[in-house]
């Protein structure tokens, strides 16, 4: 027991000595959320908008009053000539220029055929198809609206967004940047930890001790077990405070579901030791190899169901996917233990597997 | 004490110890001198457990490292070639560390590293990555004998360390032969050996010679001289084709050869100034153990 305390002394030593890796391991997942949460969302706020009609057509007006009552919408001018358009993205802030017809409440109602265009600046294509899609929405619940005066059928569709009414993309990055965090730190800081006593060569001396490797296991697993929780606390706390992301199932359930994936990584990072002889093949194989398929393959930033079969079967082998999902469930959706079963043992078999392999693997002589 | 029987071990298609035996009894210093790659970093492996030879076997104090290795790392200390310390612990807390490795406790040793730690006391709370390479070797022997093993094996402990810090070395090593430690050093420096009770020298993965310093020098029965020229670059080419030469070799700021007999030396200080060279030294010296080394089978 005094072997393993000081053993587990000497490796937090390691770390604070290090300054700059530990401030690293600590602001990382703020920083993260930060990004993910505030400046790297899908949705559209404040677009500014142009409008070109004619005075006075009533059916124009009322649209572009319901278009200015959006919150994410705000119009800034009015134009009254078309040859204005060419130049108005270049001169003014505008993102959206709206056409009406000649004519138009008059066209709208002889069910002749009125016209809006909606001109995008497309330069950033993932806003202009989401402001298209916004205003095209707006303006057929308009034409519903009119259409159901004159005639009595009408097949109406409504959408409803579930878990997350308001669309916000940071809902989605907390499990992700949990997922990514959380295999980086145990993954990779404990592989490189590991490694870097076989490339000082005081492994040949830890090994020649009569030491359990157990406890050589044990005590390098500890501090990043620890450091892991303070980092799934601080997003945690950072997503309900700053993100107004409501945790809405367990928070036991949560927490437990976490020290089983933190505890995964943590053998993925033993077992990676055990593999590779230096520490940049380690980080190397830990941050590509960990930190691309947690980015790609969870769910994260692409749905898993819309991908090819092949990449789906590569999906379900990388753990951060089932937790990923796992988090999703609780976190977002309010779920409990009973639906998040099947990811609690995929995980756990996960674990085990890896267990016995970083055991098998692990030499009690030099290699 | 130590009793290594037989021992061979390749790597790949390179044959890194081949049928290696010797033994070393309790506190004696053995040295095993040879070149690098010879070997001897292997047979310190096999001999701390660390690595299963392919053939043969090793005894430690009666003890199988194949075996018993659990029961034989209680009781030995090991020095690896390149110091095995936390380059970002301090001095005080390597040494504390290794100590609970062992689960020994430093007060209750100290006396033993105590002329060794003494020098390095003054510096404890310096990181150990900050020390020069003769403080390193200090601590990492101060680590590797605080739990005072009985045999200790010491990997090329003087490789990369100054002069004076080496000769310390040696006197320190010779105070823990005093101690009853038995303890098996390697070395690259041949001029070392002479403070070793008895030395193997290694070559290829052979040993060549396994006797005391000085039996070995005995037996050295070839006639030694020594060549001295202004112009040295030319003059080993030369010599070699002079027909009273069997061999010569580089030594330094010298040549060493092996003549066919004393009585030839006016012979090839003849024969050497007939090639011009004008300011030709040539004496009989002594062998030392760097030319048993060369000349040895």
């Amino acid at each position: 027991m005094k072997q393993l305390m000081s053993f587990i002394k000497k490796e937090v030593l390691h770390i604070i000595r290090d300054k700059r890796t530990i401030l690293i391991l600590l602001i990382m997942p703020i920083i993260q959320i930060m990004l993910f949460g505030f400046a790297m969302t899908l949705e559209v706020k404040n677009i500014n908008i142009a409008v070109f009609y004619e005075y006075g057509d009533e059916m124009a007006e009322k649209i572009i009053a319901r278009i200015s009552a959006s919150e994410y919408f705000n119009i800034v001018k009015s134009i009254h000539d078309t040859n204005e358009i060419n130049n108005i993205f270049k001169n003014d802030n505008v993102d959206t220029v709206i056409v009406f017809s000649h004519n138009f409440s008059k066209d709208l109602f002889n069910m002749a055929s009125p016209a809006i265009q909606i001109i995008n600046d497309a330069s950033d294509p993932n806003q202009a198809s989401t402001i298209t899609s916004y205003i095209s929405a707006i303006i057929s619940s308009f034409q519903n609206e009119v259409l159901l005066q004159n005639s009595p059928i009408i097949i109406n569709t409504e959408l409803k967004m579930l878990y997350n009414p308001e669309l916000n993309g940071a809902y989605n990055f907390v499990p992700g940047v949990l997922a990514l965090v959380l295999t980086l730190i145990c993954a990779m800081m404990t592989s490189i930890s590991i490694v870097r006593e076989k490339e000082f060569g005081t492994m040949e001396l830890l090994l020649v001790s009569p030491m359990k490797p157990a406890y050589i296991i044990i005590s390098k697993i500890i501090p990043y077990f620890i450091i892991s929780t303070i980092n799934l606390i601080t997003i945690l706390v950072l997503a309900v405070s700053l993100l107004d992301i409501p945790i809405k199932g367990s928070l036991m359930l949560l927490m437990a579901v976490s020290f089983l994936f933190i505890f995964l990584s943590l053998s993925v990072g033993i077992l990676i030791s055990s593999l590779v002889s230096s520490q940049a093949a380690a980080m190397l194989i830990s941050g590509m190899g960990m930190m691309m398929p947690v980015m790609l393959l969870s769910g994260m930033l692409f749905p898993i169901d819309s991908m090819p079969f092949f990449l789906q079967v590569i999906a379900d082998i990388v753990p951060a996917s089932w937790y990923f999902t796992a988090v999703k469930k609780i976190m977002l959706e309010g779920q409990g233990l009973f639906n998040v079963l099947k990811e609690i043992a995929v995980l756990t078999i996960m674990l085990l597997l890896l267990i016995a392999a970083s055991i098998k693997k692990f030499k009690v002589r030099l290699g | 004490m130590v009793k290594v029987n037989n021992i061979s071990k390749s790597f790949k298609d390179v044959q890194a110890l081949d049928d290696v035996t010797f033994s070393a009894e309790k506190g004696e210093l053995y040295g095993i001198i040879g070149p690098d790659g010879a070997g001897k970093t292997t047979l310190f492996r096999i001999m701390t457990t660390l690595t299963i030879p392919d053939k043969g076997t090793v005894f430690i104090n009666n003890k199988s490292i194949i075996k018993n290795y659990m029961e034989i790392r209680k009781t030995i200390g090991y020095m690896p070639g390149k110091f095995a310390l936390y380059q970002d612990l301090t001095v005080e807390e390597n040494l504390n560390f290794f100590a609970s490795v062992f689960n020994a406790d430093v007060n209750d040793n100290y006396d033993l590293i105590k002329g060794i730690y003494s020098h390095i006391a003054p510096f404890k709370k310096r990181k150990a990555g900050n020390l020069s390479g003769g403080m390193k070797q200090k601590l990492a022997l101060s680590c590797a004998l605080i739990h005072k093993p009985e045999v200790l094996f010491l990997d090329e402990p003087t490789t990369g360390v100054d002069p004076v810090s080496r000769k310390e070395f040696w006197d320190m090593l010779a105070g823990l032969k005093e101690m009853g430690i038995t303890i098996i050093v390697s070395t690259p420096y041949m001029d070392e050996a002479s403070r070793c009770d008895r030395i193997a020298l290694i070559k290829n993965g052979k040993f060549l010679q396994v006797d005391t310093p000085n039996n070995i020098i005995e037996k050295f029965n070839s006639n030694l001289i020594a060549v001295k020229t202004y112009n040295m670059r030319r003059i080993l080419d030369d010599l070699r084709k002079c027909t009273n030469i069997k061999s010569a070799f580089a030594f330094g700021s010298e040549i060493h050869a092996l003549i066919d007999d004393y009585s030839n030396i006016e012979n090839v200080s003849l024969f050497l100034n007939n090639l011009k060279y004008n300011d030709i030294e040539i004496h009989k010296i002594k062998p030392n153990i760097e030319d048993c080394f060369i000349w040895s089978r």
